[in-house]
């Protein structure tokens, strides 16, 4: 408490009890929102952007809400006592930005009936847990696009986390796109199995450029593949962050994940005592999925090639994953003209036909 | 020179740069632990190296004043846990767990502001017409002054250790320090200073990530670097070469896994991640085994707490 709310508490009761007692009623307790990141902030990347979003939200409700976070957490059992702590410090409101949160979050939900969960990128919801994601997938097409007409070498890397269907979705989708407009093209794809580790991003990048990868895509979190990228003249785009301290070379483009009217809409939601259980996956047509800047060093054709397919995705003309598509063991997936279920999509474990490598499982 | 797709000269070459890290901050350990000093505070060292390293390298434009910068505030970090574990004689494990901890946030909140910045570059030296030979041209002669320190300091500290006076008496400190100190040596300052030593060389090896490896400052950074520093003494048994050997065994299978990935060898991705951790394992098991607990070479007091009056 601070000393003025302690004046002003003493204050009231000693002199005017009542009228005192009168205001406390009437000037609302904050909604108190909690925050658990995988990251630091400072990571550049997939926190930094969760965090982002946290302060507009907060910028925006003004002293309504307040907010209470909690970084590095481990996916597993920490994460189970990190939610917990959110939970008893009095958090109604709790975001989980990490699909690895997943059963942690159901597991501690179902201790606190009255806190409303909301777990991003996983499938498993329950009365107080909604779940979140975003169509990266949407974003991947767009830059698969721009990497296809850009590279000279005919090979693209993707530094992949981990086997999970976002990431399948992202390599599929992206070579899919690149294959489009340059059939020669190869995709290398290093698994790091980490989100985070700036030196072994690192590393897995020169890997790639060593084996003649001229434009690099990452999943992972940090800006260390791009210090690489620059290094060697190669071209490669911003993740989950614009990155565009990399602009206008290496960094041709990027996908900028923007959570903020997501978060602003449910803490409404709960303000207003309408917040319900419900699964949501936002693409580039509502805002979440950004396409940062193309830059000058993309010819201008390309450019407009890539933002004409973005202006079709975001009106809904025209969705990625779209038939005839086969598998990678050549076996048919989707027709011509259909188009991937969400069901089907959330839980893809398969690579497209064309990709070379098994996929982990 | 390729063998299934991975050329092995440029392999050899970048992992050589890449075991750099934990191969400095694993022969600044060695030497702690000789005198008797477990420093579990590695990765909080190697951490605040890599941020005063940048932030100095950032603001004068030298790299060489960053890594000196870094030695320092490794120093300085060493010294804060030498006051504690000699002076205060608190618990070295504790005091260890609480110094990568404070590490961690310390070097969060200096690098405020350094994110995303480019720090000056620190080129290869140029060996001229050396460099031109075929295979050992890029092996040897093709890396950052750093790494040739690196190589010097293992020298140098096998010198030390067994072929000289103040080695001995080090060692001997490490084996006994009650003796040592009825011998008349100064238990606590010796200890000190090789604390200070391994200090300097984390915060080398730290720079060395956010300088040269990477390179860009990113909080938590090291991501667990430390770690496999202390794990590498006990596997190279207190040994200096010995550690040499074990970080560019480690820091080797970590890149080649990277790259037989990119050559894409079909092996299951699981087994490739963790292949340098089984076989730092099988190692140390097939070493140990073959002669017995002793020969491992722990220094008889490694994390006993030293007092006069005993």
């Amino acid at each position: 408490m601070k000393r003025r709310d302690f004046l002003a508490g003493t204050a009231a009761t000693g002199t005017v009890l009542a009228s005192g007692l009168a205001n406390r009623a009437m000037a609302a307790e904050p909604l108190k929102v909690g925050f658990i990141y995988l990251g630091v902030p400072g990571d550049g990347g997939w926190t930094y952007q969760h965090d982002q979003a946290r302060q507009k939200m907060l910028a925006h409700f003004g002293k309504a809400v307040e907010t209470k976070v909690i970084e590095n957490v481990p996916e597993g059992a920490d994460a189970e006592r990190s939610i917990t702590q959110l939970a008893l410090a009095g958090c109604k409101l709790i975001f989980t930005t990490s699909f690895g949160y997943m059963d942690p979050t159901i597991n501690v939900a179902k201790k606190f009936p009255n806190v409303k969960f909301e777990h991003c990128t996983g499938y498993k919801r329950a009365a107080n847990v909604s779940t979140y994601d975003a169509r990266f997938y949407e974003g991947r097409a767009v830059i698969g696009t721009i990497a296809g007409r850009m590279t000279k070498t005919n090979k693209i890397g993707y530094i992949a986390t981990f086997p999970i269907p976002e990431v399948v979705q992202g390599i599929n989708s992206a070579y899919i796109h690149a294959k489009k407009v340059n059939p020669n093209v190869e995709m290398k794809i290093i698994w790091v199995s980490t989100w985070f580790d700036p030196a072994k991003e690192a590393d897995a990048a020169q890997a790639m450029i060593d084996a003649g990868v001229d434009v690099l895509m990452q999943h992972t979190d940090s800006t260390a593949a791009m210090a690489k990228a620059k290094a060697a003249g190669i071209y490669a785009f911003g993740q989950s962050s614009d990155m565009i301290q990399y602009a206008p070379k290496p960094r041709i483009s990027s996908i900028i994940d923007n959570w903020a009217p997501y978060y602003i809409q449910r803490v409404q939601d709960v303000l207003d005592g309408k917040w319900k259980s419900e699964g949501v996956w936002m693409g580039i047509g509502s805002g979440v999925v950004e396409i940062g800047e193309i830059t000058d060093a993309v010819p201008a054709e390309v450019k407009a090639e890539a933002l004409a397919l973005k202006d079709k995705i975001a009106k809904g003309e025209y969705a990625p994953f779209t038939g005839p598509l086969n598998k990678q063991d050549g076996s048919p997936w989707l027709k011509a003209g259909e188009v991937a279920k969400d069901d089907v999509l959330s839980g893809l474990n398969f690579y497209v036909e064309g990709i070379q490598g098994k996929l982990p499982t | 020179m390729t063998l299934g797709g991975i050329d092995i000269v440029v392999l050899i070459a970048s992992l050589m740069s890449a075991s750099t890290p934990i191969l400095l901050a694993a022969i600044g350990e060695l030497v702690a632990e000789r005198s008797g000093v477990l420093n579990l505070g590695v990765e909080g060292m190697m951490i605040v190296g890599a941020i005063c390293g940048f932030v100095v390298a950032v603001h004068s434009g030298s790299p060489v004043l960053g890594f000196f910068a870094a030695a320092a505030a490794g120093a300085a970090m060493a010294v804060l846990f030498a006051f504690l574990t000699q002076v205060l004689l608190s618990n070295q494990v504790a005091t260890g767990l609480a110094l990568t901890l404070f590490g961690l946030g310390l070097s969060a909140l200096m690098g405020q502001g350094y994110n995303g910045l480019k720090p000056p570059s620190t080129p290869d030296i140029r060996f001229g017409p050396l460099a031109d030979i075929p295979v050992i041209g890029p092996i040897l002669f093709s890396h950052d002054w750093v790494l040739y320190l690196s190589l010097l300091i293992v020298l140098g500290t096998w010198v030390f250790l067994t072929h000289s006076r103040a080695g001995l008496v080090l060692r001997a400190v490490g084996e006994n320090h009650d003796a040592a100190h009825a011998l008349g040596y100064r238990v606590r300052l010796i200890r000190t200073a090789a604390l200070a030593w391994g200090g300097a060389c984390a915060g080398l090896g730290g720079a060395y990530l956010s300088l040269v490896r990477v390179p860009q400052w990113a909080e938590g950074m090291t991501a667990g670097a430390g770690w496999i520093a202390l794990a590498i003494v006990v596997f190279a048994s207190w040994r200096p070469w010995r550690v040499l050997l074990g970080a560019y065994i480690f820091g080797g299978v970590t890149v080649l896994q990277l790259r037989l990935q990119a050559a894409g060898i079909a092996i299951p991705v699981q087994i490739l991640s963790t292949a340098p951790y089984l076989i730092t394992i099988l190692v140390l098991v097939v070493m140990s085994a073959r002669r017995g607990r002793a020969a491992l070479g722990a220094p008889a007091a490694l994390g006993r707490v030293f007092h006069a009056s005993n």
